[in-house]
């Protein structure tokens, strides 16, 4: 068992000057929950921030202290001697705006109505993200971050750090990332939107006072989400056409393979503690981010304020965030002869790898950190 | 200990505070060398994931690719130099790549086993392949699918057009200026384009 960073408490850092929000709303009075590990130093540039994805929080390493005491989404990659080694670096986890973990989101209350943001709460980008947590290290005393680093989504803050404060982070660490979201990974997102949207339990996403939560439209959510997490070999591997009972049941609606039983489980337990508010905010922040967008397209153009030195990674099997689009960022790193180191891990996982231990992506993770460090 | 001087005497081709391509850049030594002695900056590309993770671990830029699906990922003219050194003869499109090479460098050097060195020739006199510490391996398991000489390069490179700067052999470490076609293990090239 390899050693972690020990039993953690959340904190909470609370802001009461509006953050104005690229949609043009803002939100005053906010909160963001943030954890942290190892030490700051007393140079205060030893500081690692660690972007989450999708259904993640703050919590990246250890154990919880509140029940069930859950293990930190990653707590693999982050911890004493581990390839983010929180005895050199202070790392800092932070849930982001609109997410339903502990910042502010659509399940706090509205300080406008005294009730619950539900639908109401502002769209969220990953552009507003990076104001948010740049502001908890202004109240944190870090003026630059010695790494910035996160997958799939946070892949992509890791990348939006480096044009919205370039002179704050030395180094960005971006995982199985892409520049901006395909028509076909957007269109997975607008599929879990609909599921959502379309249970009548969602009530116009003011579900709260009315005692239900949209589980039907979350569970298909997430089972739509898992699939394009997984490779179609892993997937043959893990389940191929087994089947759940020995017999046929010839039946259209029981679940006869294990694939399905496995998708339903997944989709259960997310039901159980996703919102579906957030669901729909971080789905829709992913489909905003576009940071070409200003500049006609062109990636290069987009990337020429980053001042950062990289290192961009992707994992062969990821069909949702390919390696195509990492080496788009490599390209456009290039374009400016800017640092930029790339490795594409021959991993079987598809998107999930970014989260797994695998030896040659976790070798590398530490190289790096060692590195930066020396 | 050739080894490193090779790499000393290929090294000393490359103009200081060159950018650099190093293609085919292994674990990185060449780089971190350039960078440390000659100012240099730039970035190696490489496959294998093992000489990657060194390449890492040296602090080196380095880009994981297969150098057979080009170069499509660097802009024409974005280094100073290209480095090609003992990759050229592993690629089956070795004219395309010679090519790339030229296209996003304004000045490229290569470097490769001498198949015309006389323990070469004598070799296949008596009916053998060669093997020697230059060309380690078997006939059936040599990554060398491009076996070729010192004057076959002069014949390639004149036929794309490239200016050699510069050529010479190194053997032992050594720089053969005298009939390198002969006596030298590896060929070494720097050329322009025309």
């Amino acid at each position: 068992m390899a050693p972690s960073v020990g039993t953690v408490s959340p904190k909470i850092e609370r802001f009461t000057d509006p953050l104005v929000l690229r949609s043009g709303a803002s939100l005053r009075d906010y909160q963001l929950v943030y954890e942290t590990y190892g030490e700051l130093n007393a140079q205060r540039s030893n500081a690692v921030l660690v972007c989450h994805a999708l259904n993640a929080s703050h919590h990246v390493a250890g154990k919880s202290a509140e029940p069930p005491h859950a293990e930190g989404w990653w707590d693999n990659l982050v911890g004493p001697g581990k390839p983010l080694d929180t005895r050199r670096f202070f790392v800092i986890g932070v849930n982001n705006l609109g997410s339903c973990f502990g910042s502010t989101g659509p399940m706090h209350d509205n300080p406008d109505t005294g009730r619950p943001y539900g639908a109401d709460f502002p769209v969220v980008t990953v552009e507003d993200w990076v104001d948010a947590q740049a502001r908890l290290l202004d109240a944190l005393g870090i003026e630059r971050l010695a790494a910035v680093i996160g997958g799939s989504l946070g892949g992509m803050q890791a990348l939006s750090w480096t044009l919205q404060h370039p002179q704050r982070v030395a180094h960005a660490v971006v995982i199985a990332s892409a520049p901006n979201l395909s028509a076909q990974n957007i269109a997975f997102n607008e599929v879990a939107r609909r599921a959502i949207v379309t249970d009548p339990d969602f009530h116009g996403g003011h579900f709260y006072a009315h005692g239900v939560v949209p589980g039907r439209g979350l569970r298909v959510a997430r089972m739509i989400g898992h699939i394009t997490y997984l490779s179609d070999d892993v997937m043959e591997q893990r389940f191929g056409r087994e089947l759940r009972a020995a017999e046929l049941a010839y039946s259209t609606q029981d679940i006869e393979f294990q694939i399905e039983s496995y998708l339903r489980y997944q989709g259960d337990k997310f039901s159980e503690y996703f919102d579906a508010n957030t669901y729909l905010l971080i789905t829709r922040a992913l489909d905003y981010f576009d940071p070409a967008r200003e500049f006609g397209g062109d990636l290069s153009a987009a990337l020429e304020r980053a001042r950062a030195r990289f290192l961009v990674v992707s994992f062969t099997t990821d069909w949702r965030f390919s390696p195509l689009r990492s080496r788009e960022i490599v390209k456009a790193l290039l374009d400016n002869g800017r640092d930029v180191s790339y490795a594409e891990i021959d991993a079987p996982h598809g998107h999930d790898a970014f989260l797994l231990d695998d030896p040659r992506y976790h070798s590398l993770v530490r190289a790096y950190f060692e590195n930066l460090s020396s | 200990m050739s080894q490193r001087k090779d790499m000393l005497r290929i090294a000393e081709l490359v103009p200081k505070g060159s950018r650099v391509l190093d293609l085919g850049c292994g674990d990185g030594s060449l780089l971190a060398m350039l960078r440390d002695e000659r100012e240099c900056r730039g970035y190696g590309v490489e496959l294998d994931d093992a000489a990657v993770l060194e390449c890492v671990k040296r602090g080196v830029n380095v880009i994981q690719r297969n150098l057979e699906e080009g170069l499509s990922i660097f802009e024409d003219d974005s280094f100073d130099v290209v480095l090609q050194l003992d990759t050229l003869q592993n690629l089956r499109n070795t004219e395309a790549m010679l090519r790339e090479t030229a296209r996003v460098g304004r000045i490229g050097i290569v470097s490769f086993p001498n198949f015309a060195h006389w323990p070469n020739r004598l070799n296949v006199l008596r009916g053998r392949m060669p093997v020697t510490k230059t060309l380690p391996y078997q006939w059936y398991d040599t990554p060398n699918i491009r076996v070729g000489t010192f004057a076959d390069f002069e014949v390639l490179a004149r036929k794309n057009g490239l200016r050699v700067l510069e050529a010479f052999g190194l053997h032992n470490g050594e720089v053969v200026r005298r009939a390198p076609n002969l006596l030298a293990s590896t060929a070494v090239f720097k050329f322009e384009s025309g």
